[in-house]
């Protein structure tokens, strides 16, 4: 398991933007996850529903992420979560670790992380599981 | 009281001789005799009050004096995907698989008033549901299906009023008279604010097109029911069993109320309309939540709303097993949970019932788990017995006390949100997304500290079975009903398409019934894209606060 986080992230609290991408309103998991990571001492900034991979990538950008969350349980996945990652390539945000959560089959897991996407969270997810994986990830590239 | 007790037994009695009966045995495996029901020896004033007959106020066992022996639940899978024609064919393969109802997924973008080719729609278009724009694609829906004949449900609300009107218009060119369709809208606008999130219009001009549509098929099409209250999404987001009883009832009542200030007495409509609750995990729990629906509903129905004809407090309700308690481990597992779930729901009384496929949290079921889903069903039907009487738990201690523990819960909410304004305000203020919120919360807390076990997730794990196989959607829909969509642009008459548009804004910003203008609208070839919009240009958008 990865060590407990830095002095330094604990002045600095990581910063998460989550967006429900595309048109699927399922917002369950993902305001449980905001209140997890919230209360797991993150700053999160949950940018509602409907959003397009266009407007993710602004808020992360507005927001200075350090991570992005999306959620899609609508199966639209491997159409807006590749323009999702070229977009932030684009503005040079290639640094931002992108979480994806949702129905997710199995077979597409290897495709999302060939394009980047760090981790798939998918039912069963435990909260204090992505709380970790996000310690881990930010602490890494800060080292 | 006794001669009460005796007088109602009586009648009881009378309507059981009256019923119809299935051709079944009733009889155990073993060759014993079931009777109907089982009710208390000597005459008991608690029974009266609180459970009664069946088929009689407060309707607790049931709205039917003899139930499923009469007539067996019916089952109905919701499926759609893809083009209208592949969604067409998985129709034609349920009904010939044994399945005596259909119900209809809509994609994402229909189900929040896009066109396919509207470009939010990009990579959404049939993939939760089937794709339709016109009227046109009604008719290939249902094509060689004859719509006089099979129930259809229709998933669908902020745009419900125009979906009518193309099924309304399909019907019409097959020839069948409105008067004899039977099936459901789900038309439920209000829980798309406390949990679902496909609103489109503000909540009251949106209770408005509800209203609408219930006047207009109380007149024209009074087989079909015009809304199905739903709890189900309310559940799914994470509510306690209590919450989506309570917040799925006084949604009803909200339209009850809005449905009669708009002129109608309270027995033209109420008897049109059904609900549709979630069959969840918890057995108990969820029996004694579908009795409780049943007496509440009466009580208020008739206490409060003055009605007369014992239909309009008769609650009637779809279940749904419960689509959040499947797990993507060990995916194989599901089919038990689903067959508990379908079991509760049956022994609460559902009058149909959608049993979830095994693999739903992976893709959209392939045709060999939905029809594990459907045999599911069929095996509760005709192997378990639970089909020979009428509300076989009725009586229990555990049962009934639950069911007046949940009926005491219910009224309890009703207070708060009168407390917050009524609906709409309570709406507004964010009072059901906030405590829907903390209950789906506090359960992931449950869980993730092993308070709450779920076995293949954390408990019993195991690394099998993750590769089921799944349902993959052809990335050629998207395209190929773009294209079609294209082609009923060319061929329609485009001066008719204005008119039709203008007629819908300016009903819109009357009093009037907007059914009439809609309906035309689809005759032209209108899009369901291009009617959300004139009606948004007078009804407004809705953006919620939380």
């Amino acid at each position: 398991m990865p060590a407990v986080p830095s002095a330094k992230h604990a002045t600095k609290p990581i910063r998460v933007v989550l967006a429900k991408l595309g048109l699927d309103g399922h917002d369950r998991g993902i305001q449980v996850v905001a209140r997890a990571l919230r209360d797991a001492g993150m700053e999160v900034i949950y940018t509602g529903l409907w959003q397009s991979p266009a407007a993710a990538v602004r808020a992360v950008e507005d927001e200075d992420a350090d991570v992005l969350g999306v959620s899609l349980l609508s199966g639209a996945h491997m159409t807006l979560v590749p323009d999702l990652m070229k977009r932030l390539r684009e503005r040079g945000l290639d640094d931002v670790t992108v979480l994806v959560g949702g129905i997710i089959p199995e077979s597409d897991l290897p495709k999302l992380r060939e394009l980047g996407v760090a981790e798939v969270f998918t039912p069963g997810a435990s909260l204090d599981e992505i709380a970790a994986f996000i310690r881990q990830r930010v602490a890494a590239k800060a080292a | 009281m006794a001669t009460d007790t005796n007088t109602a037994r009586e009648a009881w009695e009378r309507a059981l001789a009256a019923a119809t009966t299935r051709d079944a045995q009733f009889t155990t495996v073993s060759g014993r005799k079931i009777e109907p029901l089982y009710y208390p020896a000597e005459p008991d004033p608690w029974y009266e009050e609180q459970l009664g007959y069946p088929g009689q106020f407060p309707f607790t066992r049931g709205i039917h004096a003899n139930l499923y022996r009469g007539k067996l639940w019916t089952m109905r899978q919701f499926a759609g995907f893809g083009t209208p024609e592949e969604t067409n064919a998985r129709f034609r393969f349920l009904l010939s698989k044994g399945q005596t109802g259909l119900s209809t997924a809509f994609d994402l973008p229909t189900l929040m008033g896009l066109d396919s080719d509207h470009p939010n729609s990009q990579g959404e278009v049939g993939r939760l549901g089937v794709a339709v724009d016109t009227a046109r694609d009604f008719d290939r829906l249902f094509e060689g299906i004859n719509l006089g004949e099979v129930s259809v449900s229709m998933t669908i609300n902020a745009p419900a009023a125009i979906v009518l009107a193309f099924y309304l218009v399909a019907a019409e060119r097959q020839g069948v008279p409105w008067d004899q369709l039977r099936g459901t809208l789900q038309n439920d606008i209000l829980k798309e604010y406390h949990a679902q999130n496909e609103f489109v219009f503000p909540p009251q001009e949106s209770v408005r097109l509800v209203v609408d549509t219930i006047a207009f098929c109380t007149e024209h099409a009074p087989q079909f029911n015009p809304v199905s209250i739903s709890g189900y999404h309310i559940r799914e987001a994470g509510s306690t069993a209590a919450e989506e009883l309570a917040f799925t009832l006084a949604d009803g009542f909200h339209y009850v109320e809005q449905t009669m200030e708009a002129g109608l007495g309270v027995d033209e409509f109420a008897p049109r309309l059904s609900f549709f609750f979630n069959s969840h995990n918890d057995f108990f729990e969820e029996i004694a939540k579908f009795r409780a629906a049943r007496r509440i509903w009466a009580r208020h129905m008739r206490d409060k709303y003055g009605a007369q004809n014992p239909r309009s407090c008769m609650l009637r309700f779809h279940a749904q097993t419960s689509g959040v308690s499947l797990q993507a481990q060990q995916p194989e597992v599901n089919v038990i949970r689903v067959a508990y779930q379908a079991l509760a729901a049956v022994l609460g009384g559902c009058q149909s019932l959608h049993t979830n496929s095994r693999d739903e949290t992976l893709s959209l079921p392939t045709e060999e788990a939905v029809t594990i889903a459907l045999r599911t069903q069929q095996v509760l039907a005709y192997e378990t017995g639970v089909a020979n009487s009428v509300d076989p738990l009725g009586g229990s201690y555990q049962v009934e006390a639950l069911t007046d523990a949940l009926e005491q819960d219910a009224e309890a909410i009703f207070t708060e949100i009168q407390e917050q304004g009524g609906m709409i305000a309570a709406i507004e203020k964010g009072y059901f997304r906030r405590r829907i919120a903390e209950s789906a919360f506090a359960y992931q807390r449950e869980v993730d500290a092993k308070r709450k076990l779920i076995v293949g997730v954390n408990a019993f794990t195991d690394d099998s079975g993750l590769n089921v196989p799944t349902l993959e959607i052809d990335s050629s829909v998207e395209v190929r009903q773009r294209q079609r969509l294209a082609q009923t642009k060319a061929e329609r008459d485009a001066a008719t398409v204005e008119m039709s548009l203008d007629r819908i804004r300016k009903v819109a910003a009357s009093r009037e019934n907007l059914m009439p203008a809609l309906i035309d609208a689809a005759r032209a070839d209108v899009t369901l894209g291009e009617m959300v919009a004139a009606l948004a240009d007078v009804l407004g958008r809705y953006r919620p606060t939380s």
